[in-house]
């Protein structure tokens, strides 16, 4: 099958899949919201087997004391403090935001969190409590976490929060679409979700949990890059099925051949489930190994959680001491 | 905020403690329940390949205490063979959850002794020793079943000589069956890797094992030819390269004595256009490196089809780049140390060979110790069927490349060897996994894995990589003599 440009499946029969084949070399034409720029890239197929054994042994690495202690303060770095609950109030966003700013009240060399990830409503809360502290607001929009309200509603939820102030965006692919076939519809929608966000860094959850297959995993990861996604992110933590390493392995192997075969770096923020430092460092060997060096900054690489804050800096703690801190040495907001 | 500098994940060393190993300065030959030294007095000294420090001295085996190993064996036989087959399972279940129990001083021992990473003794060649034998436990009771209606009757004392690549898993593959079978043995492991093999024969001896049904003697070759040719032995199993199984099988001609031999590989790892690609690098890589590529059913020799060459070569040198080498004892490290100097020096003249011929070299930068045997990961790309590393075993990490356009091209090019031990292949489509198996003539041929090993599936060669089959019931028949059934 030859390289269709980038809405080139919209005009395909629903059930043609995103292509498999090698990456289109001629140009590729922009959509009609002119926002994405890169072809197709090779999507797959992908090798369950072998995928869970390679992140299993990335999993088995050894990380001792400096080394270790490094990895945790960029796993703080790398944070998205996430609250997304129907009961966050302006007073819970207050608390979060001083956290996000000074994760731990009793030593400031603990570097500030990437960003506060919050519902549209409390943006407009968060950007003043960051305000001037280089600590994002990233807002969710597009009628999350389903993502199936109207286009034009979701869009325009999109447009508002970064007129709020969000500096990033995360919406969820429209899984109706994708798991229909209709990559096309999927593919145009973030498009015109890029162009919405505008200055906006947009991320785009994929909801690993609900595709099915690595194969999916990898199609929809190769399918949001080539339509303007800044992040491609594992799950909405809105339900049970969130990320694993092996889906993260995946989504870095797909951002990494979107790289080469495009020469744009995609950014990966796994969200979902992720509450012990061991699991975020985990997370970062995988990017370490399967992305490079390059990958391991808060530009590119994002862990959306709450209460895994706590753990790294109870862990950074027991490694700077060598003794077990008390879980009270950390505050609850 | 911050910028995008890199950040390096530096694992910092992450040693593996040897205090679990209780090294004895010098180690005796295991014969008949006892250690002694041997009857010259001559002894070796075996070393750390990756220190290049001297571990111990091991006695030199004569043909004295080859002679009173078999004799050993030959008394203890017939008290052996005629143990219900449930007490000979019981008591190689003991050896199996021994096995298990000491599996940290095993795993710990045998890198110190072999150079092999501490994650592969660790995660492999110890759990998997375990696991024959566990395997075989389960056989000792129940050979009726194995070969229904036909008797089974052991052929006797089994000499094994075995290599240095995968010492106590080697040891493990030819102590089971033949011990599950009613025989007795004698077994020879390899000079630069004895260390494993005499910790077994501890474990052997504390599983109340009675003397002589086990015994064990170190030595060079001129060890191994004894005992080979030694008239009391009904039985030879050997692993290691063609070149010692044919001499040995000119050796045994006429004599009557049974034989299986697994040799030498120069297998085809083959890599379609539609296949999983990131993780084919994934098994192309533990084709080749798993265990510095010291491994006879190693991936060597890579056919990629043409169509995605370049892109895969591209994604393997990626992949090389964060491949760790260095100290066997650390448990990040990839790549370990090779066995010896005489193997540096084999696979360093066949890798130069092979850029002589035309071959184009490509090793990532790494640095690698000062002091030990050390070859990088290296590939060989424009290689083509003629040149030497095509065709001869180089038994280090080292990937010789060549590419095809279709599959029967692929089949044509990976059967064109002397040998025939294993191949891979690599395909989205299960179709194209049954027709390609079906037509390699190779022993084990895995699709969309490499170098996965199960007790219960039989392991050995075609052509000049072998013949007997080692693990699951297959491995049974090496080790008996069947007959009629008669009167039930």
């Amino acid at each position: 099958m030859g390289g269709p440009g980038v809405t080139g499946v919209d005009v395909a029969p629903p059930d043609v899949p995103v292509p498999t084949g090698p990456v289109p070399t001629g140009p590729v034409s922009t959509g009609p919201v002119g926002a994405a720029t890169a072809g197709w890239v090779r999507a797959g197929p992908v090798d369950a087997v072998g995928l869970e054994a390679r992140a299993a042994a990335l999993a088995s690495r050894s990380l001792k004391r400096q080394s270790k202690l490094a990895v945790l303060e960029l796993a703080v770095r790398c944070t998205d403090f996430t609250t997304l609950e129907g009961t966050d109030t302006p007073g819970r966003i207050v608390q979060l935001c001083a956290k996000a700013r000074r994760p731990d009240p009793g030593d400031a060399t603990i570097p500030p969190v990437a960003a506060v990830c919050v519902y549209p409503e409390l943006v407009p809360t968060a950007v003043s409590e960051v305000a001037g502290s280089g600590v994002r607001v990233a807002s969710v929009a597009g009628t999350f976490p389903a993502g199936l309200g109207p286009l034009s509603a979701r869009l325009e939820e999109i447009r508002w929060v970064v007129a709020q102030g969000a500096d990033e965006v995360d919406i969820v692919l429209n899984r109706s679409a994708f798991l229909a076939g209709r990559h096309g519809r999927a593919f145009d929608e973030i498009a015109e979700s890029k162009a919405a966000a505008g200055r906006a860094r947009l991320k785009v959850i994929l909801e690993t949990g609900e595709l099915g297959s690595y194969d999916q995993v990898r199609r929809a990861s190769a399918l949001a890059m080539a339509a303007g996604a800044d992040f491609i992110k594992t799950s909405t933590g809105k339900i049970p099925a969130a990320a694993t390493l092996p889906v993260a392995l995946c989504m870095a192997e797909a951002v990494r051949e979107h790289h080469r075969a495009t020469g744009a770096a995609v950014g990966l923020k796994v969200a979902g489930g992720i509450r012990t430092a061991k699991q975020a460092w985990q997370y970062l060997v995988v990017v370490a190994e399967t992305l490079g060096p390059a990958w391991m900054t808060p530009e590119r690489f994002r862990l959306g959680a709450s209460s895994l804050l706590n753990d790294l800096l109870l862990q950074i703690r027991k490694e700077r001491s060598g003794r077990y801190p008390s879980p009270d040495d950390v505050t609850n907001d | 905020m911050t910028g995008l500098e890199p950040f390096h994940l530096d694992y910092a060393p992450a040693p593996e403690s040897t205090d679990v190993v209780h090294l004895r300065a010098s180690y005796g030959l295991f014969i008949d329940g006892r250690f002694a030294p041997a009857r010259s007095g001559d002894v070796f000294t075996t070393l750390n390949p990756a220190t290049e420090e001297p571990l111990a001295s091991v006695a030199e085996a004569g043909d004295a205490d080859v002679d009173a190993a078999v004799a050993a064996a030959r008394r203890a036989f017939d008290g052996w063979a005629a143990r219900p087959g449930r007490e000979r399972s019981k008591l190689l279940y003991r050896v199996a959850r021994q096995l298990q129990e000491r599996a940290r001083e095993f795993a710990v021992l045998e890198t110190m002794d072999g150079g092999k990473p501490i994650k592969e003794s660790r995660d492999v060649d110890v759990p998997l020793a375990a696991a024959h034998f566990f395997h075989y436990a389960g056989w000792a009771d129940k050979l009726e079943y194995a070969f229904p209606g036909r008797t089974a009757a052991p052929l006797g004392v089994a000499a094994q000589v075995i290599p240095w690549n995968f010492p106590l898993l080697m040891a493990a593959w030819k102590i089971a069956p033949a011990l599950a079978t009613g025989n007795t043995v004698v077994l020879k492991p390899a000079e630069t890797t004895p260390l494993t093999a005499l910790l077994f024969a501890e474990v052997l001896a504390e599983a109340d094992l009675p003397p002589g049904v086990v015994n064990i003697v170190t030595g060079g070759p001129a060890a191994g030819a004894a005992l080979v040719a030694h008239p009391g032995v009904d039985k030879v199993a050997f692993t290691g390269s063609t070149e010692v199984g044919k001499q040995i099988q000119r050796s045994i001609a006429g004599t009557g004595k049974a034989l299986s031999l697994e040799l030498g590989g120069k297998a085809a790892n083959i890599v379609f256009e539609d296949a999983a690609l990131d993780q084919a690098v994934e098994g192309v890589v533990n084709g080749i490196y798993f265990n510095q590529g010291h491994v006879c059913c190693a991936g060597s020799r890579l056919l990629v089809q043409e169509s995605i060459a370049a892109l895969l070569l591209e994604k393997l040198k990626d992949r090389l780049s964060t491949l760790r080498v260095g100290d066997p004892l650390d448990k990040n490290t990839d790549l370990g140390a090779i066995n010896s100097r005489a193997q540096l020096d084999k696979i360093t003249e066949l890798v130069a060979a092979g850029v002589d011929e035309g071959g184009e070299l490509y090793q990532p930068p790494c640095e690698l110790p000062a002091r030990g045997y050390w070859f990088p990961p290296t590939i060989l790309t424009g290689v083509t069927q003629s040149h030497r590393v095509a065709r001869e075993e180089i038994f280090g990490p080292v990937l010789s490349v060549l590419t095809f356009r279709t599959a029967d091209e692929a089949v044509a090019k990976a059967n064109n060897t002397r040998y025939g031990l294993s191949a891979g292949v690599w395909t989205d489509k299960g179709s194209k996994i049954l027709w390609m198996a079906s037509r390699l003539k190779a022993g084990v041929v895995w699709a969309n894995t490499y170098n996965r090993f199960d007790p219960a599936s039989p392991f050995g060669g075609f052509k000049e990589s072998g013949f007997g089959r080692e693990g699951g019931i297959h491995g049974l028949a090496s080790y008996v003599q069947l007959g009629a059934a008669g009167g039930g």
